[in-house]
């Protein structure tokens, strides 16, 4: 009889554990279902030729001719040496592509980066864009340039935590040495 | 020839799964390296490469320590974007040089970067050698 109780028990435990698992996977789904601003996107190929010296950018932060332009640019990207052989050029333009603002407009923050720009803008500096430049109209210098923890708006992770996964939701906005962001 | 196929396939198949340590690829590396310069590599001349200094177009002093330090067995920390830059002795870091791909392809950028053009033959191997050695 005690063994059996025991057993059941071994068994509900286990039952229960399975299902908060499932429960808080689905969440976090869900959770970033609602958050996200730009299309959230992996590329093992990307994060490594291009994460290894920046932050990898969301493709959606800028529409498909920009990256065009950027990956066949590469010996000067911004002053720095960036060369990579054709093949993965080629690779990494298509997943780009395929991501930028253009492709993917159900993305809000997209959208609102392509509203601004007429067909023969190309730009390449994220930092630059309209959209960009309004929405961080606010931040006195003294906490991006002059603030060693964040030292360029193009260090988007510094201050937005999940720029990476394409979220860059107010809530989620830390300015290193200042705290939370308040509007 | 079925005897040919037998020796191809267990060849690849030791390839594939032998574990990938630097000193396999940097040996081949070297091994090319030293077939275009007809010279022996040192350590002591990388380490002085890599300490030396160049002076860029726009006025700048860079050399391979400008981002990397004057020791690769640390960290170092990317000039323009402050990312940091994993160690690149092996010693410490056993990924580095264990890729020729990214080995060629770093040697390509951060040569035209620093010295504002490709490292020759005889530079690539005494920067291997040296680095390989730590």
């Amino acid at each position: 009889m005690r063994r059996w109780i025991v057993m059941g028990l071994g068994l509900a435990m286990v039952v229960t554990l399975g299902w908060n698992m499932n429960v808080s996977m689905a969440d976090e789904d869900e959770y970033w279902e609602r958050t996200r601003d730009v299309a959230s996107v992996e590329n093992s190929r990307y994060q490594e030729e291009c994460g290894s010296c920046h932050m990898a950018y969301p493709p959606g932060l800028l529409p498909g001719r920009s990256w065009e332009k950027m990956m066949t640019s590469l010996d000067d990207h911004f002053g720095e040496n960036a060369e990579l052989d054709a093949a993965t050029v080629t690779e990494l333009v298509q997943f780009l592509r395929d991501n930028s603002a253009d492709a993917r407009p159900s993305y809000r923050r997209s959208r609102k980066i392509i509203r601004d720009l007429s067909d023969e803008n190309v730009p390449l500096r994220i930092t630059q864009l309209d959209y960009f430049r309004h929405e961080h109209r606010e931040i006195p210098a003294r906490w991006i340039t002059g603030n060693p923890g964040v030292s360029s708006l193009s260090n988007c992770n510094t201050c937005h935590q999940n720029a990476e996964r394409g979220s860059f939701s107010e809530r989620e906005i830390t300015i290193p040495g200042h705290g939370q962001w308040d509007d | 020839m079925k005897l040919n196929i037998t020796i191809i396939v267990s060849g690849l198949g030791f390839i594939l799964t032998s574990p990938v340590l630097a000193g396999d690829t940097v040996t081949t590396l070297l091994q090319e390296y030293h077939t275009q310069a007809a010279q022996t590599f040192s350590a002591d001349a990388g380490r002085q490469l890599w300490n030396q200094s160049f002076v860029a177009a726009n006025g700048d002093q860079r050399s391979c320590s400008t981002c990397h330090t004057s020791d690769p067995a640390q960290a170092g920390k990317h000039t323009r974007t402050g990312k940091r830059i994993e160690p690149l002795a092996p010693s410490v870091n056993p990924e580095r040089l264990t890729e020729t791909r990214e080995i060629r392809k770093w040697l390509k950028r951060n040569c035209k970067w620093t010295l504002g053009r490709e490292c020759t033959a005889r530079e690539k191997g005494d920067l291997l050698t040296y680095l390989n050695s730590l």
